[in-house]
């Protein structure tokens, strides 16, 4: 206990710096707005300002980042409930009881509950990841290459099983996400693999450009091709932001049981945000209804309350597993880690001892972004509201134009913005096809991690994998929850419940 | 036989396609076994993994029925020229092409062009708001990339600057 306080107190001495305040700001600032755009989710913009944050010290460029995260994860719930269309997936169930409560009116209650669930969901998920993070971190100095190995193992399998559509395919994007990420100079043998002859190549390919080029140019290609969307703004609506008596007694319950569902579930590999909303959403559903209530679907604000919080504190949650075990848990915490390596920085155990400051400084100016975003969106909520009646195509050219100056910056190489302009190519392929194309981000990152400790651990076992892997009760643990996992999404039943939850 | 899901029968073979392409060139890298893994041990295990995957999701798109077809639908050949071609002549127009000695023409010029292109793959493509975008998105970028970054991006073409 004295440990975390002295602790959080270091984190607020880095944190509450002018110059980490500010960058935080900005990176909420940013997130919001971006988040409020449509058609552009938080992976492109985070990829998108990337290279922006090159030039900060790595403590500020993390710390802008992580406000970008939850700044677009709330511009994605203010979206949600004024027109129906949830910035990114994690708000898609904030939209059932969000927009309804927006066309009787009652935009503003709804998003004061976002705002005030959020923020205290927020707070709960800081502290928590305040709190795990040092056993954990010393759990994870006990592991060694094959519990790494079917950790990994573990964190891509879980992140697909809310992968839309067909499971196999997930699997086999991450598959395809691992094997570019050997693309490029093995560090082992020093032999080039698949660079085709290419000097560029032989560092391999950059996650910027694969980011950008299927996050940002693919989905831009593929909104531009499907026929144009009616979106009804309540923007005379918005008046009175603050709920009623009985609006508050209905949804404090609501955040609580949202918080403890989101800190649980954004631990566990794969859960994160978009897993603790649904089941967030759910339990609300089962929940004993009073009968002055309005029914779920038709504007509940404990529909709103409950997978707002959710969200929020699995996505501070989702943090401990990367910062502690240096493991990404989605498509986001991926690009945090290539942030990290880009500042020299090996995301893992052993960040909290060498580097102290920027642990606990993240950690605090989490809390301080969380703060920021409720004093920032209330009163600007006037301002977002404009931002979403902007045209499409006014956005776009922008969108590109940035993508465009983000990975030429990078290495001032034109290589890169070819390669964008392939990885663009093929967003839009996977689109056609129906391929989710996070997992592929996912596997990249954890590529040459994989690679690694699968080849220590074989070596270790003397090429036994039954060995390496199977006779280490920890290994095996992990890899027996893997099977479990596949095993229950797999079963009719569940399988059925899962599309629907998944198509809403 | 009939696709039932066209979709997930080109994704399979893809992936087919795909994970066969990269085993065959792991093959070329030094396999090893398992106790010594060579530099194709890893990407040979995934291209025959991928390859397996894409077999049977080819498989169950040919035999699980599946009401609308799953159609992958009309490809978007204009948006996906213009904005593939609105990137191709930014990077030409901002690094040039030493290859055939083309100088580059700096970073408002790759703009400029880079948004006019780019907004012509929208329908409501207008020529005087696309030059109003461009020239706010220049103005923006100078100051935000240039002035407050510090970007090292040549601003105007190289035969002005010298």
């Amino acid at each position: 206990m004295m440990d975390l306080i002295s602790n959080l107190h270091l984190g607020f001495s880095v944190a509450i710096t002018p110059m980490n305040v500010m960058y935080a700001f900005i990176g909420c600032f940013l997130g919001t707005l971006i988040g409020v755009l449509p058609g552009i989710g938080p992976v492109a913009t985070i990829a998108m300002l990337l290279p922006v944050t090159y030039v900060l010290p790595p403590v500020s460029a993390l710390i802008m980042m992580a406000g970008l995260y939850y700044g677009a994860q709330y511009g994605g719930s203010t979206t949600s409930i004024l027109v129906n269309l949830p910035g990114e997936p994690s708000s898609v169930v904030t939209c059932i009881d969000g927009y309804q409560m927006a066309r009787k009116g009652r935009a503003g209650p709804a998003l004061t509950a976002a705002a005030m669930g959020s923020f205290f969901a927020g707070s709960v998920g800081v502290l928590v990841l305040a709190a795990f993070a040092t056993p954990l971190t010393e759990l994870a100095f006990k592991f060694g290459p094959s519990e790494y190995f079917s950790l990994m193992v573990l964190g891509l399998i879980g992140a697909v099983l809310l992968a839309t559509g067909s499971l196999l395919k997930a699997i086999a994007m991450i598959l395809l996400g691992l094997l570019l990420g050997v693309v490029g100079t093995d560090i082992n043998s020093g032999v080039e693999r698949f660079s085709l002859n290419i000097a560029e190549l032989a560092d391999g390919i950059g996650f910027v450009v694969i980011a950008m080029g299927i996050f940002g140019y693919g989905e831009i290609i593929g909104n531009l091709g499907q026929s144009k969307d009616k979106r009804e703004v309540f923007t005379s609506k918005v008046h009175g932001l603050f709920p009623t008596k009985k609006d508050f007694k209905d949804m404090t319950p609501a955040v609580l049981r949202g918080t403890v569902v989101g800190c649980m579930l954004g631990i566990l590999p794969g859960g994160g945000a978009l897993l603790a909303a649904f089941a967030a959403y759910a339990i609300e559903k089962k929940v004993a209804m009073r009968t002055d209530e309005v029914p779920f679907g038709q504007g509940n604000i404990r529909g709103v309350a409950s997978p707002e919080s959710a969200n929020n504190a699995g996505a501070q949650t989702s943090f401990i597993p990367l910062l502690t075990l240096g493991i990404p848990t989605n498509a986001v915490m991926a690009l945090m880690v290539g942030a990290m390596t880009i500042h020299n920085i090996q995301p893992g155990p052993q960040v909290i001892t060498n580097n102290p400051e920027l642990f606990w400084g993240l950690i605090v100016s989490m809390w301080i972004g969380n703060l920021m975003l409720v004093i920032l969106n209330l009163p600007l909520i006037a301002i977002w509201i404009k931002m979403l009646t902007v045209p499409y195509h006014f956005l776009y050219p922008a969108i590109v134009l940035f993508c465009a100056i983000g990975v030429y910056s990078t290495n001032n190489n034109t290589f890169d913005i070819w390669m964008v302009g392939i990885f663009g190519f093929i967003g839009y392929l996977f689109i056609k096809l129906g391929c989710e194309p996070a997992p592929l981000l996912l596997g990249f990152i954890l590529g040459p991690m994989m690679e690694e400790n699968l080849r220590r651990a074989l070596l270790i076992a003397d090429g036994d994998w039954w060995r390496a892997f199977m006779m280490r009760p920890l290994s095996a643990t992990l890899l027996i929850l893997v099977a479990l996992l596949l095993l229950i999404v797999m079963l009719p039943g569940i399988k059925k419940k899962r599309k629907e939850a998944l198509t809403g | 036989m009939k696709i039932k899901s066209q979709k997930d029968f080109y994704s399979g073979v893809l992936f087919m396609v795909v994970g066969i392409g990269f085993a065959w060139g792991a093959t070329r890298y030094e396999i090893g076994v398992g106790s010594n893994m060579g530099p194709g041990y890893f990407p040979f295990m995934l291209g025959v993994l991928i390859a397996a995957l894409g077999v049977i999701i080819t498989i169950k798109a040919l035999i699980i029925k599946n009401e609308d077809g799953d159609k992958i639908g009309p490809w978007a050949w204009k948006p996906l020229a213009y904005i593939l071609g609105a990137n191709l002549a930014f990077g030409v127009l901002v690094g040039g092409l030493p290859s055939i000695r083309l100088p580059a023409a700096g970073l408002i010029a790759g703009i400029y062009i880079l948004t006019l292109i780019a907004s012509l793959a929208s329908h409501a493509f207008k020529i005087r708001q696309a030059m109003i975008l461009a020239t706010i998105l220049a103005v923006g970028s100078y100051l935000a990339f240039i002035v407050l970054l510090k970007l090292n991006i040549s601003v105007w073409p190289a035969f002005i600057t010298g």
